[in-house]
């Protein structure tokens, strides 16, 4: 863990996806979407209806956030990540279709973890509770779909060294539960 | 009698939401950085030193330390020997809304647990009123976020679970919840009373200051097993592992039934807010 901080731009490709492994400190940039429980619900209903997605999947990572209101001369208000488990039955169907990684916080369950390392992709933490910190990291905010949803809108971000860590890889590997088995006093 | 229009009430809590919000207390402050020197693990320090420099961030530009701006709970002592003129959920509510809309906080409402629309101005708040002695009127203010309160429970044990049965659940609520509540976690404990009373003080309990203990020598006794043994779960700030999973544990007692142990266990997450104001 104290080793420099991996420096990795979104969209991921597949090399990149391959390179991170549990507990890995990264800076990401480039672009990412936001999303969280309602619009998940709104992607899969339009999967279910075989129309098209309002963001491209391929390689991209999916940050769970509902942002504060951006006071002005702020690209966006305080942003930090929510609990993900809550996306846990809407993420595997995105990883098949090419989803790249994922932003949250807190355990995935099995049938996201087994879909991450049958596709490729990984899941990070990003420190919830700091949110003013992690706004700070977003450069350009966008809302491209579901307006209406308000701070569950899907939002378009251009980010720049946001302070993540790999908590699943896409070799089946656990953050939380390597980091608890080595601190856990019986 | 003293006589009091319940509108004094709408800016008072206006302010009380946007000083909840971006500015963390010194109590919490102080143990974070406390928890600091006592973590081992390279991650889970790292961990406290961004929620420390966070709370810098949100203090100097006047924003949400959390996004989660949560639902406003309100509790609010009012002296026997106040009268209030006018509605005093209304009061609250409009200053709620002044609050959230002007203090650019996130509005995190749905008018319903199963049609969901949100309200749009994060009305309406949870107000909980007691009468006391006096005739002062005691405000505090308490946003909760959702995913710490999501791993919340009550659990009415029977009476022969005792104290080791109590520990028990609240060290094993602490260790489902895992990751999901951002830990380091802050646990308030409701013992007593019937099932909503028990989840009502485990909340009120969440108010008392950190860093310390209860004033009862055995209650403090039973806290500070509590927080000893959910240290050693390993989950560490964040859930990265470590030794910091929890800041505090605080326990409100109440009369109870002979048949029941009920035992409210609401967690908060490390961003615990709350501010006061006296009228």
């Amino acid at each position: 863990m104290a080793e420099e901080a991996k420096k990795v731009t979104a969209p991921l490709d597949d090399a990149t996806i391959k390179d991170l492994k549990i507990g890995d400190r990264v800076l990401l940039s480039g672009t990412i979407y936001t999303g969280r429980d309602a619009a998940h619900k709104r992607l899969i209903e339009t999967l279910e209806k075989g129309e098209e997605l309002p963001i491209p999947l391929e390689g991209q990572v999916i940050f769970y956030v509902g942002p504060a209101p951006a006071k002005p001369g702020k690209v966006i208000g305080s942003a930090g990540p929510t609990t993900s488990y809550r996306m846990d039955p809407y993420a595997p169907k995105l990883i098949e279709l090419g989803m790249g990684g994922m932003i949250g916080k807190g355990n995935r369950g099995k049938e996201v973890r087994d879909a991450m390392k049958k596709y490729g992709a990984v899941y990070f933490a990003s420190i919830g509770g700091a949110a003013a910190l992690t706004a700070d990291t977003i450069k350009k905010a966008e809302v491209v779909a579901y307006e209406e949803l308000g701070p569950e809108a899907i939002r378009k971000l251009e980010i720049k060294d946001m302070p993540v860590v790999v908590v699943n890889d896409a070799y089946g590997g656990d953050l939380y539960e390597e980091g608890r088995k080595e601190y856990e006093i019986k | 009698m003293r006589v009091i229009k319940a509108e004094e009430l709408t800016p008072i809590i206006k302010k009380l939401c946007m000083d909840s919000n971006y500015f963390l207390d010194d109590d919490l402050i102080n143990v974070l950085k406390k928890a600091v020197d006592e973590e081992d693990s390279p991650a889970g320090k790292e961990v406290l030193e961004k929620i420390l420099e966070n709370a810098e961030i949100a203090a100097r530009d006047e924003v949400a330390a959390c996004q989660d701006t949560g639902f406003t709970v309100v509790f609010m002592d009012i002296g026997e020997d106040v009268f209030f003129e006018g509605s005093i959920n209304e009061a609250i509510n409009e200053g709620v809304r002044q609050g959230y809309t002007d203090g650019y906080l996130r509005k995190s409402i749905l008018d319903d647990a199963l049609r969901r629309k949100n309200t749009g101005d994060n009305t309406p708040a949870i107000i909980h009123i007691r009468e006391v002695p006096g005739d002062k009127v005691h405000i505090t203010i308490a946003p909760k976020g959702g995913g710490a309160e999501n791993m919340s429970t009550v659990k009415m044990l029977s009476p022969a679970a005792g104290e080791d049965g109590v520990v028990q659940a609240v060290v094993d609520q602490v260790s489902q919840a895992g990751a999901n509540p951002c830990p380091p976690v802050i646990v308030g404990v409701g013992l007593g009373g019937t099932f909503e009373m028990a989840a009502l003080n485990a909340k009120r309990a969440l108010l008392r200051p950190l860093g310390t203990f209860s004033d009862d020598e055995e209650t403090a006794r039973i806290e500070k097993r509590m927080l000893t043994e959910i240290n050693k779960l390993g989950i560490g700030p964040q859930g990265f592992g470590g030794r910091v999973t929890c800041l505090g544990v605080f326990i409100e007692r109440y009369p109870c039934h002979i048949a029941s142990l009920s035992c409210g266990i609401n967690i908060n997450c490390h961003s615990s807010r709350h501010k006061e104001a006296v009228l």
